[in-house]
């Protein structure tokens, strides 16, 4: 669905462009204000359709220069979806993203209205608070203690053709604005916060920017691009020594801020036993956020390597073979073949 | 560090982004600009003398500094003129290009060793870099991109930074900039178009770029929780002395040019593991002495390179290299050997890949990383 409609809004040439911050105060609307006041004075016709409550001097006087349409109503700062679309401008510009739309409002949110100037053709220039992503809820919520009532689908996000983090650090940010944080309940005595919510825009940037990249390679032809990310393979069977392996993939991941996977390479002959154990694995692998695959081949060590180059992994771990038996004395160790095939994967082995 | 060193040695300031153009000085001259309302001493020690129009608009007003005139080869360059920067004594001094190479016949060798001895004068210091330059990066930005970068900025160098800002903006407008002339003379555009400034590229250069500072963020909030006297209530597990999850990590040091590789790997999978690094060579000769020169002068060399990382570097005596190498794993409590391929001919290869599978073999009850050679599946294969 998401391809379908970046599809038809090409077709118009319509763009969105998210300018996502992770609280207020780290100057989303003055950049992308500036953005807007950069395109007017190219020749690109731009509009303004929605402007934040409270404006600094800076945001005022970039206002000033720039053709606003007025709000529906004074006391609501609301977008007036239907004057922008008579007005019909090439770029509009949407501060923020993140707003209730009043109970007679033909779609109960604002992105919804962003979704139907993207299909007249409208590009949009919008803002985007951390705070108001609907998959971030909880997150944040453990962060600030507050609740949010406006949200935004992360999938929106993801299916913006571009994406740009307004960073600054948490200290500055305190500074420029410590009577708007404590409305989303921080004080001033809370960078550490800030500098978590901070981080969680920054990878929320990054995780769409690697949607793009895939996408890119992908319609160009390009070999797929390796490295970029950490990306963790953990190989289980049921002699290893699956738990700590596991545990490991688990803190590595999010210690890189990685993806983890966990495979079993299936094998005939189990005991009911081992199934069980093998499946406890997996189930523990997907309650700590990774995803999990049952491979099925006779040459467990190409269908590690093949699984690896698919899914763009850079380390792989596995556990120590036995040593000795009279197959691998014959075909060479498992674990040696699969270091020597790696190619440019790292390689952990694990004590059995 | 002591309080009185910490009120000495000043906060460092670093702009991070992934390619030239993107916006580091302009943002960090806006910063500046702010800082001086505020009635902050600020001066530009050094400023790139092909700064874009919109950058030199942005440093107005603020007091710059006259480069050091250097003669090199019939040829004058200029760079910081660091003891003028010392006399001056500003609260900030701002810095451009972190990762550049000081002309031979400087005092020092890099600008960021000149950043330090700002630093420790009690100057504050604001400066930029591209991702690219990040020493630990090195082996994975070329295999991302098949770019092999010569300047770079060790790990510590960034990690004793007070604060990292990223700063973003799309490729695409990049790439506008660029074909509009804003970034480079016209005559080098379409070289540029087909080599650095590739979509891909830059995209790959972007997320990276993002998520080292949400790295750098990350680490900072534990540096909170330690300077805090209150509890925080969200504050994240800390690390206990004595904890068993704690790692160690050895690396496995040869005369082999993958060493280099293998050392910056090493360190990088450390400091996010927040794991104590040791570098060990071991030598079958009786002696370190008796190794043959060229052999002893490349060992020094990845030494020497693995303490410019912060690394403690050890060297023992073994006939055995695998079991020598064990059995110093297990007596100094390390949790991971880091070991390297060959890169060198077919006997090196044999030699070698004894040594390595051995270590896998003997190392039973350890964890062991065969790190790979990443150059061999960049980019521009």
């Amino acid at each position: 669905m998401k391809q379908v409609q970046a599809e038809e809004n090409k077709r118009w040439g319509a763009r969105l462009k998210i300018f996502l911050g992770y609280a207020p105060g780290v100057g989303k609307s003055y950049r992308m204000l500036d953005e807007a006041r950069r395109r007017h004075e190219r020749g690109e016709d731009v509009v303004v359709g929605a402007v934040q409550g409270q404006q600094s001097e800076d945001v005022k006087a970039l206002l000033q220069k720039l053709e606003s349409i007025p709000s529906q109503s004074e006391e609501h700062a609301a977008l007036d979806l239907d004057a922008v679309l008579r007005r019909a401008p090439q770029v509009c510009v949407i501060d923020p993203l993140g707003a209730e739309n009043p109970a007679t409002s033909r779609n109960p949110h604002r992105w919804q209205d962003v979704q139907e100037l993207l299909r007249s053709g409208i590009s949009v220039l919008t803002s985007v608070n951390l705070l108001h992503v609907e998959e971030y809820r909880e997150k944040v919520q453990a962060i600030t203690g507050k609740h949010t009532t406006e949200t935004i689908p992360k999938s929106f996000l993801l299916a913006a053709d571009d994406i740009v983090i307004v960073d600054v650090p948490a200290d500055l940010c305190l500074a420029r604005s410590g009577e708007k944080l404590t409305s989303i309940g921080i004080s001033n005595a809370q960078e550490r916060k800030l500098s978590e919510l901070r981080e969680l825009a920054l990878l929320l940037t990054a995780e769409v920017v690697d949607a793009q990249l895939e996408t890119y390679v992908h319609a160009h032809g390009i070999q797929p691009v390796f490295g970029t990310h950490e990306r963790f393979l953990v190989c289980i069977t049921p002699e290893s020594n699956a738990k700590a392996m596991i545990q490991s993939g688990i803190r590595n991941k999010e210690r890189f801020q990685g993806e983890l996977y966990v495979v079993y390479i299936h094998r005939h002959g189990l005991s009911c036993e081992e199934s069980a154990r093998i499946e406890t694995y997996l189930q523990a692998a997907r309650n700590a956020g990774a995803t999990t695959e049952i491979l099925q081949s006779d040459d467990p060590v190409s269908a590690i390597g093949e699984f690896a180059t698919q899914k763009r992994i850079t380390q792989i771990f596995i556990g120590h073979g036995s040593h000795d038996n009279w197959r691998d004395r014959l075909f060479g160790d498992p674990v040696l073949r699969l270091i020597r095939a790696s190619d440019g994967i790292d390689v952990r082995v694990f004590p059995q | 560090m002591s309080e009185s060193e910490e009120t000495q040695r000043r906060k460092l300031k670093v702009y991070l982004g992934y390619a030239a153009g993107v916006g580091k000085t302009f943002q960090m001259l806006s910063d500046a600009q702010a800082a001086r309302q505020r009635g902050l001493d600020v001066v530009i020690a050094y400023f790139e003398p092909h700064a874009r129009p919109d950058t030199i608009a942005q440093a107005e007003g603020l007091e710059m500094l006259p480069p050091r005139q250097i003669d090199y080869r019939n040829r004058v360059f200029k760079e910081m003129d660091t003891d003028a920067t010392l006399r001056r004594k500003p609260d900030i001094a701002l810095v451009d290009e972190l990762a550049h190479t000081n002309v031979p016949g400087s005092e020092r060798s890099k600008r960021w060793e000149d950043v330090q001895v700002l630093l420790e004068a009690g100057i504050e210091v604001w400066t930029t870099m591209n991702v690219q330059h990040l020493e630990s990066l090195y082996d994975q930005i070329w295999q991302v991109t098949g770019i092999q970068v010569r300047e770079t900025v060790p790990d510590w160098v960034v990690r004793r930074a007070a604060e990292i800002v990223a700063v973003d903006v799309t490729p695409d407008a990049l790439l506008n900039r660029l074909k509009r002339g804003a970034i480079y003379k016209p005559e080098v555009i379409e070289k540029a178009l087909s080599g650095f400034f590739k979509t891909s590229n830059l995209g790959a250069l972007r997320e990276m770029t993002l998520r080292q500072a949400a790295h750098e963020v990350d680490l900072r909030q534990t540096a909170y929780d330690e300077t805090s006297d209150a509890g925080l209530s969200t504050a994240a597990p800390q690390e206990v002395p004595g904890d068993a999850s704690k790692e160690r990590i050895l690396i496995v040091v040869t005369a082999d040019p993958s060493t280099a590789m293998l050392i910056r790997r090493g360190r990088r999978v450390a400091d996010y593991l927040h794991a104590d690094c040791i570098a060990l060579f071991v030598h079958r000769t009786p002696n370190v002495t008796e190794l043959p020169a060229e052999e002893r002068h490349t060992l020094e060399k990845h030494l020497r390179f693995a303490r410019s990382l912060q690394m403690e570097t050890r060297v023992v005596s073994g006939v055995d290299i695998a079991k020598t190498v064990v059995e110093f794993a297990r007596s100094h409590q390390v949790t991971q050997v880091f070991v390297a391929p060959s890169r060198g001919g077919l006997r090196d290869r044999l030699l070698d890949r004894n040594f390595v599978e051995n270590i896998v073999r003997l190392a039973e009850d350890l964890q062991v990383t065969v790190v790979a050679d990443r150059s061999r599946r960049s980019a521009s294969s």
